[in-house]
Formats: structure tokens, C-alpha cells, sequence
């Protein structure tokens, strides 16, 4: 049997970037993939005929250009062209276009009120000054508050003295903003519903809480500090869908000489004497390695491929509580041409862009309210967008893809399975807002792929179909993330890693979880550090 | 013209507290109170002819024994009918559950429960020990601390080490998370939870999912920190507090001026000179110590245009948003609660039979409507105390949630049938009820601001959530009592740590006044 230095387990985006580290670092890695095809939630695949469904994640700006550069992503075929820009449309016919130009938003935001037009460069300046702040934090491990190593005093001392640059009111405004909701954040700043409501969507997505929640400001945040070429707060398209990403970081780990093993169906980590010692999978095959590498959430991680007797008892403890939801459902559509809105030119500029259709914080708030209920959002909030009018790969000439993102879906419907009823009825719900907003939507499907909770858990493998691997509440982030005493990459077993986006800083395509938990373990095992440190902002 | 060393606005407990402390090191103090009486929120209330109620407040729980003592309160009146009073969740089946400090019995409660309460109050009792600490002292400023600050950052650090690693990292987690799964990790009877979840949960514009509510739960469970949990029912009602606070600053040298409202905080040059009342009256003073809350101090006593730009900003964003409403009824006789005994019946009540039912009830008030099933904290206190009503006639006082400060179509319009629903409510409990009213009252959080001048009727004077708590209550640059206004002083329960009439936020603005008197 063939024994490698390392084994990551799950061939999602962070799971094949922490590989290509390794690799590239000189480690013999292998990569074992339960599905067919790799990428995790990072995936592009035809479920209907000339069609490519980003069918999980679906725009791309949180990936760090540090490790895009540094694996040259775009020599192994990775291309993001940028998109700007978004409206929601108001049950009155009209809308607000939130336009990437800046005079013509200012315009339109005036039509809808004045001072929000004029708060609009403070609130933009405030949102990103909280941007540059966290920006340093996401290529750096997350020190442990409790520890007196001296590692992790010095890099507590190093996050204080940037504390300090503040003075006592930014640090306030800091702290503020972590802790606040995303409306109440917002109502600092806007007087419009329609402008608050297109602005709030961020504060929720992906998560199970409602705009009016605190900590939502900070899920905002999360969507915003991203950036494309460098322009921060931007979001882009991969060319070929979002198995683009996931497809340049498997050629970059196999230019490295890694290795890939698909349909391999991991059953548990083999440890032996308190050290792993490598990987069984339900075939009853078996790889070794001294290190093994998860990429797969904390839940799976330590309740499934784990046994609890390898375990500390805390460490079962802690897992079970972590926060881990579904709260988010997906239609990917297929359609026959470009549908046309209310109140929209088809050529209009926002066509190109988000498309909301929630114009108040009370209608956000009472789709939360469902979800709490244990049901699907009866009045969804979506996040619609036709990537094809940029992508041609994706459909057909003439035709057109359509990715809509759902917020809210429990895993659970009242607490039972969902059933196919069920799944009708969500879809419904989706299909009929849209439609609300669009006289010709209806007639134009083809096709449309309707994905729950339930079918993101079974497919992809996120427990409860949680996007981020774990809710982004504050007790679950930086150093509590997975869990107090376990952020720093390392499991309880020596030997043994995370690297998913259970781990600093957490979900979205952005690859620094993967990267962190390589220099870690690269630090571990005194080799050379391939993994860039982050760049600086200015 | 009379001129004192310091001018109090609002004889608040806080205020009163702060007064005493600032006559005891040698000042001289007057209290000006726009009410005929003292206690602030915490007052006596005839709302029907014979028929006494507290008003606002209507338990004792946060204030230190150590406090209490240093007042003398006792000494000056303060008479406790009830002390650490166990909470009776109500159950539509009379098979009620009994919480008393760390023990809980009836309906059904597993024995792993039991155990559970008892492991639960020695987590939170450790963490409370703490938080006393915090709240004892001005809020630490973190960047631009002196000496002073650092010494106490240095001193909590210390007792958060001292705790263990694994307290210590329980303690992170917790601090930012909410009950609703906190309870669910630990208890498994949802009439068990529901009750706990109340206390996180009161007096906030938040649900026991919102993020937030394990710290409101051990700033309301403060009492945990010297072994206590249970409430207080003040003898001759909460009012008697106000007037034993009262005669306390009298004995300690305070002039009190009742029924003339501040209508102005007076600048002379930048500084604070004193006050004018709402008769015209004139009162020149060095400092003025505002027990009001910091929205009306700065807006309305001292006015925007007398402040800086940024100041006047942090003032505005200020949330004191609560869900809170009082309802009083006079009853015929003692209600019948199904399956309660006399005894019970003097306990606190509480309706609050699941975590779900409590998160619900705070829906509604998101878009400006009232719970038609609210959650209830309730209290008779004529079961312990008879003279509050007439012979054989009953009290019933009763903190409800939620109800928005304005109500979707007006209050006047729906004040008639939100108490009927109410009422309707508490009588799956007690199914004779509604036939026992003589009279009943309802104070919306509108009423409460106009009767005990909160903004947004909040009780604790804005609201206790992260982003309003500690170094930036009620905002950064007043975190400390003393405001950017040269001579202005906070005392009230919008500044750190909060209301619950623990009387801390009074004794810690007091400690200020001296140091900056002092300092010079």
C-alpha cells in the first residue's frame, strides 16, 4: 500500500488549495473526493443539456488574489470577469437600480430620497474602512486568547497595537459594527425601505438569522471584502461557472504532482496511539499518511469519520453544539431567452446584475419568521442573476441560465424529512415571486433544478446544507471557530487538520481557510512555507 | 439664587444613590424630581381608587446586599414581605413548575433536569461573580486607558485566567451567543426553558434566538454573583424603596425638590451652570448630574445645538427601543390560578410555556404590532401585602410583552382590546379571572415615557446589547459618566451598567464626580 505525507479528505476549494500547498511544498498529497466529480460547492455541471449550473456557489469575489497569483490560478484556466450593480424591484412597479456608476446611483438613489443619496458616501466609506480592518486578518491563523504561548501572545499583541491605531471611538465604531444588525446598521445611514431592503440581503444570506438580528452587520461584511483585480467590495463571474475555480486549483496541485482520487467515500480517520495514521474508506480500501486533512465541516469531521473513543469528550461536546443550519435553497433554470421585468428596458444596465425583490426590512424580517416556524420563506428573499449575458459557456446562443439563491429553507420542514410535496411547494414559492416581477418568466422555462437543504447536504455533503460549513455568528468566529481551542487549524489528534470553512475566517469561495491550515501544518512538520502571506491593502 | 456644588436631575434610585454618595464625601447635593414622589421607576401607582400597584418596576432583584447596607436602607425604611421569591411557570393544566434558586419541581421535570439547573447556576453564578466585578467600576476604556483602567483591565483579565482555561473558553462562546440554544444544549423540559429564557428576554426588543441574550440573562440574573436568584417584593410596594432612597439622602444632608421638571440644563461658557425648571425657577450649580437618560439630556435638556456634531450623532443612534407594557388589574378577591396554592400565589408568575412561544411572542412587535399571546411576568402583590388594596380586594401587576412603542393604527384606537386579549390570555391560567376586574390599566411604552420620562419607555434607558454596552454607554465619549460637556455628568441607567435598579451606575458616577472633584 502506498503511504503518503499527507491525505486531505474532500476535494472542495479549500481542501484542493490546501493540497496544492502541500504539494508545492514538496509533501506527496492525496486528495480523496466522495463524488464523481470534484469542487465540492465549487461546482460547475450540465444536469441539462447545453446548460452549466453553477449549482452551489455562483459568483466569485472572496477568493484571495494572493493564492490566485501565487498558484496561478488564471494559467490553469481560471477567469473572472467582473459585474457590477443590482436592482430590486417594488411591489408599487417601480424599482431601485443600484447602479455601479457613481453619479447615476447617486441619481437614483435621490429619486428615492435625498439624504440616502448624500449618506450613501459615508456609509460606503464607514462600511470600508470596517473592510480594511478585517482584510489583513483572513491570511493569518487566529491566535488563541487562552493560551501563554508565546506565539500567540505576541500576535495577540500584534492585533492590539492595531487596535490602538484606532483611539477609543473607531475601536467603538469596530466593535459596534460586529455586534449590531444589519438594519440597525443600516438605519444609521438610510431612510428609504427599498434602499435599506437592497442593501440588507448581504447581512443574511447563508444564514440563520433574520436582518434585524444582531451580528447580521457583520455577515454584510463578509460579502463585502472580497475584491476582482483589486477592486475591493467587486464581485465576478467565472467563466465556465464555478467549477472554473475549483478545476484551476486541481491542475495547479497536479502541476505540483498531487494527486486525486474521486468516488473515494471516506469512513473513518485511522488513528492508532493518539497519532493519525491515515484514511479507510467504505470500500475497505485504505491510504496512509501521517497527516490527514479535513476539509469536510466540523460536524462531519468529528461525529462521522471520526471515532468518538480517539476523541477528547469536550471535543464531541463542542461539536454537537456548533451552529450549523440550513438556511439557504438554490433554482438553477434553464430558459428559452432573456425574460423581460417591470419597469426594465432589456438592455437596461441592472439586467446584468443581482435581481431582489424584497423592498422592505419587515418583508426581509417575516421571511426569517417562516424559517423560526420550521418552513420555507412563503414571500423568499432572492438573489437573482443571469450570468449568461456574460458567460456564453453556460447556455446555448439565444438561451439563458438564470441562478437563483434562496433565503430561508430549513433542513428540516416542521421538523420531518422534506418530502417531494414539500419541494414543489418551495419551488412555487420561488418561481412565483419571480414571476410576480416578470410577465414572460414562466413561458421561457426549460428547465429548472430546485435544490433544499437536503439536497445540498446529500450531494455536497455540508451538514444541513449550510453554505458557510457553520453559521458566521460572532461566537463562532476567529478564535471560536470551530470551537475556542481549535481555531488554529489543528484537531485534537496529532496529526490531524481542518481546513474547511468551519475554520478562520469561514465560508465563501475564498481559499484562506485552506491556505492557513497548510502553513500550519507545514510549520508542524518544519518544512518550508509556501503559502503567501496576505497582501496589504495600500 | 441658591447655589449648590452639584444639581441631580431626577431622583431615580440612581439618582438618589449618586446624591447620597456625592453629599457623604462632603458636596453639597439637590435633586430636582419632576414627579410628586422619589424612586423613579421604581414608585407606587393608585391607578384605581383603593388600588396601589408599583408602576414600572415591580420586583427588587439586581440591588447588592452590599449596597443596601451602605445606604442603610433598612435603617431608613426598606421592609422586605418577600425575599428570593421563587418564579412559577404557569401551565394551562395547573401543573405548574417551581423554580427556586438552583431547584426546580412539578410538572414532570426529569431528575436530569434537576441536575442540570444545579450545574447551569454554578456556570452562570461564576460568570455573574465576574460581571459584579465589571459592573461595580466605571466601564475600562480600552485604548485611551489611564492608569486606572488599566489596573482594572488587569484585575479582570486576572479572574477570567483564574477561572480555568476551559470556564474561560465556555465563557467567550457564551458571552457572544443566545439562550435559545444555550437552553436547548442545557435543559430538556420546554416549560423549564421557556421560564429561563423570560429573563433574557425582559425589558429588550430582542427573542430568546436573538444573539445577545445569554449577556441581557446574566446582567438580570446579577443577583447569582452573591448566591441569590430569586426577586424581592418591597413592603408597602416598590415605591417604599424610592422613599427609604429618600430619606437616606435627606439624613445624608441631599435637598430634594419635587413635582418641577428640568426644562433646561443652563451653559455658561462652555460649562454647565445649573439648571431652569419648568416654573422658571433658576439653580446654579458646578456640575450637574443627569439621572435622565442620555437621549433627553443631550437633546432635550442641554438641546444638540449646545453639543458637538459628533456628540449629537452618537446621541441619535442611541436604540431604546422595548417591548415592555405594564398591565394592572383590580380584583374583586384573589384570582384562581388552576393547580396553585395561597402561597404560590405571592410567588412571581411567569407565562412563558416554551422558548417558541416566547420568540413569537416578540415577532410581533418587528412590525409595530402587539403579541396577542405575550409573554407575562406577574406579580400579586397583595397576596403578601393586603393594604395595597382595600379588604378582601386584590392587585394583580403584570409586565408584558411585546407591545411596539407605536402601535400600527394607534394606540387609542386598540387599547381596549389589547387588554382584553391579555387578559384573555392570563385567563387560560386563571379561567375565572376576567369576571374579578374592576378596573384595569394598561401603560403602553408610550405611556411609560411620558410617565416616567424614558425615551422609547425603556427601562433601562436604551438598550443592553453589545453594541451598547460597557466603554460605549451610552457612547465612547461618555462611557465614563463624565460627558464631553465640561461640568455634565451621567448617572442613569443609560450609562454602564445598565438599569434593574442595582443602583450601580448612581455609585459609580458618583466615585467620577469625586475624582474629577478632586483632580480639578
Amino acid at each position: 500500500m502506498k503511504k503518503y505525507d499527507a491525505i486531505v479528505i474532500g476535494a472542495g476549494h479549500n481542501g484542493l488549495t490546501n493540497a496544492a500547498y502541500l504539494a508545492k511544498a514538496g509533501l506527496k498529497v492525496l486528495v480523496l473526493e466522495r463524488n464523481s466529480y470534484i469542487g465540492g460547492a465549487t461546482v460547475s455541471r450540465e444536469l441539462h443539456e447545453g446548460w452549466t449550473y453553477s449549482n452551489c456557489s455562483y459568483v466569485c469575489s472572496l477568493l484571495r488574489p494572493e493564492i490566485a497569483r501565487d498558484l496561478e490560478l488564471p494559467r490553469h484556466g481560471l477567469q473572472v470577469v467582473p459585474y457590477g450593480g443590482g436592482i430590486t424591484f417594488m411591489r408599487n412597479g417601480d424599482h431601485f437600480g443600484k447602479y455601479p456608476d457613481a453619479q447615476r446611483r447617486h441619481r437614483e438613489m435621490a429619486r428615492h430620497s435625498q439624504r440616502d443619496a448624500d449618506a450613501y458616501e459615508r456609509f460606503s466609506a464607514d462600511t470600508m474602512k470596517q473592510t480594511r480592518l478585517i482584510r489583513p486578518f483572513l491570511m493569518k491563523r487566529p491566535p488563541d486568547p487562552t493560551s501563554l504561548h508565546p506565539r500567540d501572545l505576541k500576535e495577540l499583541a500584534s492585533y492590539a497595537a492595531g487596535f490602538m491605531e484606532m483611539g477609543e471611538e473607531g475601536f467603538a465604531d469596530t466593535l459596534r459594527f460586529w455586534t449590531k444588525s444589519v438594519a440597525d446598521y443600516l438605519e444609521e445611514y438610510f431612510e428609504s425601505d427599498v434602499i435599506k431592503a437592497h442593501m440588507a440581503g448581504s447581512g443574511i444570506i447563508g444564514t440563520a438569522l433574520g436582518v434585524y438580528s444582531p451580528g447580521t452587520a457583520y455577515v454584510l461584511l463578509h460579502h463585502y471584502m472580497g475584491d476582482v483585480d483589486g477592486n475591493v467590495g467587486s464581485w465576478g463571474f467565472a467563466r465556465g461557472g464555478m467549477g472554473a475555480v475549483s478545476g484551476a486549483l486541481a491542475s495547479a496541485l497536479k502541476s505540483y504532482d498531487g494527486e486525486i482520487i474521486s468516488d473515494a467515500n471516506v469512513d473513518r480517520i485511522i488513528v492508532r496511539n493518539g497519532q493519525t495514521r491515515g484514511v479507510a474508506l467504505k470500500d475497505g480500501r485504505e491510504f496512509h499518511a501521517d497527516v490527514v486533512v479535513s476539509n469536510l465541516d466540523p460536524k462531519r469531521t468529528f461525529l462521522d469519520i471520526m471515532d468518538a473513543s480517539d476523541l477528547p469528550s469536550a471535543v464531541v461536546k463542542r461539536t454537537e453544539q456548533f451552529k450549523i443550519r440550513g438556511s439557504s435553497g438554490k433554482l438553477n433554470i434553464a430558459l428559452d431567452g432573456l425574460p423581460t421585468f417591470n419597469g426594465l428596458d432589456k438592455d437596461s444596465r441592472l439586467m446584468v446584475g443581482d435581481l431582489h425583490f424584497h423592498d422592505s426590512l419587515g418583508r426581509l424580517e417575516r421571511a426569517y419568521d417562516d424559517w423560526k416556524d420550521g418552513t420555507w420563506s412563503k414571500d423568499p428573499y432572492l438573489d437573482v442573476l443571469i450570468p449568461s449575458q456574460f458567460d456564453p459557456t453556460v447556455a446555448p446562443p439565444g438561451k439563458h441560465m438564470m441562478s437563483v439563491f434562496v433565503q430561508y429553507a430549513p433542513r428540516k420542514v416542521q421538523g420531518r424529512e422534506w418530502t417531494d410535496e414539500d419541494k414543489a411547494g418551495f419551488e412555487k414559492s420561488v418561481l412565483d415571486q419571480i414571476a410576480n416581477y416578470s410577465p414572460d418568466f414562466r413561458d421561457l422555462i426549460m428547465h429548472v433544478e430546485t435544490r433544499t437543504p437536503r439536497e445540498i447536504e446529500n450531494e455536497v455533503g455540508l451538514t444541513e446544507g449550510n453554505i458557510f460549513q457553520g453559521e458566521l455568528t460572532f461566537d463562532q468566529l476567529l478564535f471560536n471557530r470551530p470551537f475556542p481551542g481549535y481555531a488554529q487549524y489543528r484537531g485534537p489528534v496529532r496529526g490531524m487538520y481542518m481546513c474547511g470553512s468551519g475554520t478562520h475566517p469561514g465560508g465563501g469561495v475564498m481559499a484562506a481557510p485552506g491556505a492557513n491550515a497548510a502553513r500550519e501544518i507545514l510549520r508542524d512538520l518544519r518544512r518550508t512555507n509556501t503559502v503567501p502571506e496576505g497582501y496589504a491593502d495600500d | 439664587m441658591t447655589s449648590y456644588d452639584v444639581i441631580v436631575i431626577g431622583a431615580g434610585h440612581n439618582g438618589l444613590v449618586c446624591a447620597i454618595k456625592l453629599a457623604q464625601a462632603g458636596l453639597k447635593v439637590h435633586v430636582v424630581e419632576a414627579n410628586e414622589t422619589a424612586g423613579g421607576a421604581a414608585n407606587n401607582r393608585e391607578f384605581a381608587p383603593g388600588f396601589t400597584t408599583p408602576g414600572c418596576a415591580q420586583w427588587l432583584t439586581q440591588m447588592s446586599p452590599e449596597l443596601s447596607r451602605e445606604l442603610k436602607l433598612e435603617q431608613h425604611g426598606l421592609e422586605f414581605v418577600g425575599s428570593n421569591l421563587p418564579t412559577v411557570a404557569l401551565a394551562a393544566d395547573g401543573n405548574a413548575l417551581i423554580i427556586d434558586g438552583e431547584s426546580v419541581s412539578g410538572a414532570n421535570v426529569s431528575a436530569k433536569d434537576q441536575q442540570a439547573l444545579k450545574d447551569f447556576r454554578r456556570l452562570t453564578g461564576k460568570f455573574n461573580r465576574l460581571l459584579y466585578k465589571a459592573f461595580s467600576h466605571r466601564p475600562p476604556r480600552l485604548i485611551e486607558a489611564d492608569f486606572a483602567d488599566r489596573w482594572q483591565l488587569l484585575q479582570l483579565g486576572l479572574r477570567m485566567r483564574l477561572m480555568g482555561k476551559d470556564d474561560m473558553n465556555e465563557l467567550l462562546r457564551l458571552g457572544l451567543n443566545n439562550i435559545y440554544d444555550l437552553l436547548n444544549e442545557w435543559f430538556e423540559h420546554p416549560g423549564l426553558r421557556g421560564a429561563l429564557s423570560l429573563d433574557a428576554v425582559l425589558g429588550t426588543h430582542l427573542g430568546p434566538r436573538s444573539p445577545n441574550t445569554v449577556f441581557t440573562y446574566l446582567q438580570r440574573r446579577l443577583a447569582e454573583a452573591w448566591g441569590e436568584g430569586g426577586v424581592y417584593q418591597v413592603k408597602g410596594g416598590l415605591g417604599s424603596f424610592g422613599d427609604a432612597l429618600a430619606a437616606a439622602a435627606n439624613a445624608a444632608g441631599v435637598s430634594i425638590q419635587y413635582g418641577n421638571a428640568v426644562s433646561q440644563i443652563t451653559m455658561t461658557q462652555d460649562r454647565v451652570s445649573g439648571v431652569t425648571l419648568s416654573d422658571g425657577q433658576s439653580l446654579t450649580s458646578r456640575y450637574v448630574v443627569s439621572n435622565a437618560d442620555p437621549v433627553t439630556t443631550f437633546s432635550t435638556l442641554l438641546g444638540y445645538q449646545n453639543v458637538e456634531t459628533d456628540t449629537a450623532r452618537r446621541v441619535s443612534q442611541i436604540r431604546c427601543k422595548s417591548g415592555a407594557s405594564k398591565l394592572h388589574l383590580a380584583l374583586d378577591g384573589l384570582p384562581e390560578f388552576t393547580g396553585l396554592s395561597l402561597e404560590d400565589l405571592g410567588h412571581r408568575l411567569v407565562v412563558a410555556p416554551d422558548m417558541d412561544y416566547v420568540e413569537r411572542a416578540f415577532n410581533s412587535v418587528k412590525y409595530d404590532e402587539y403579541s396577542p399571546r405575550p409573554m407575562m411576568d406577574i406579580s400579586i402583590p397583595t397576596v403578601r401585602d393586603p393594604e395595597l388594596a382595600p379588604a378582601g380586594k386584590h392587585v394583580l401587576s403584570a409586565i408584558v410583552q411585546h407591545a411596539p412603542f407605536s402601535l400600527e393604527g394607534g394606540w387609542a384606537a386598540h387599547r381596549d382590546q389589547v387588554i382584553s386579549d391579555w387578559v384573555e390570555c392570563m385567563a387560560q391560567y386563571a379561567p375565572g379571572l376576567r369576571e374579578q376586574i374592576i378596573s384595569a390599566e394598561l401603560l403602553t411604552p408610550e405611556d411609560l415615557q411620558d410617565q416616567y420620562h424614558m425615551t422609547g419607555g425603556h427601562w433601562d434607558h436604551g438598550e443592553i446589547s453589545f453594541d451598547q454596552v460597557l466603554m460605549m454607554r451610552p457612547f465612547p465619549a461618555a462611557a465614563q459618566y463624565e460627558t464631553p460637556v465640561a461640568g455634565l455628568f451621567l448617572c442613569g441607567a443609560g450609562s454602564h451598567p445598565g438599569g434593574g435598579l442595582m443602583g450601580l451606575a448612581g455609585s459609580n458616577a458618583a466615585r467620577q464626580v469625586n475624582e474629577t472633584e478632586k483632580n480639578g
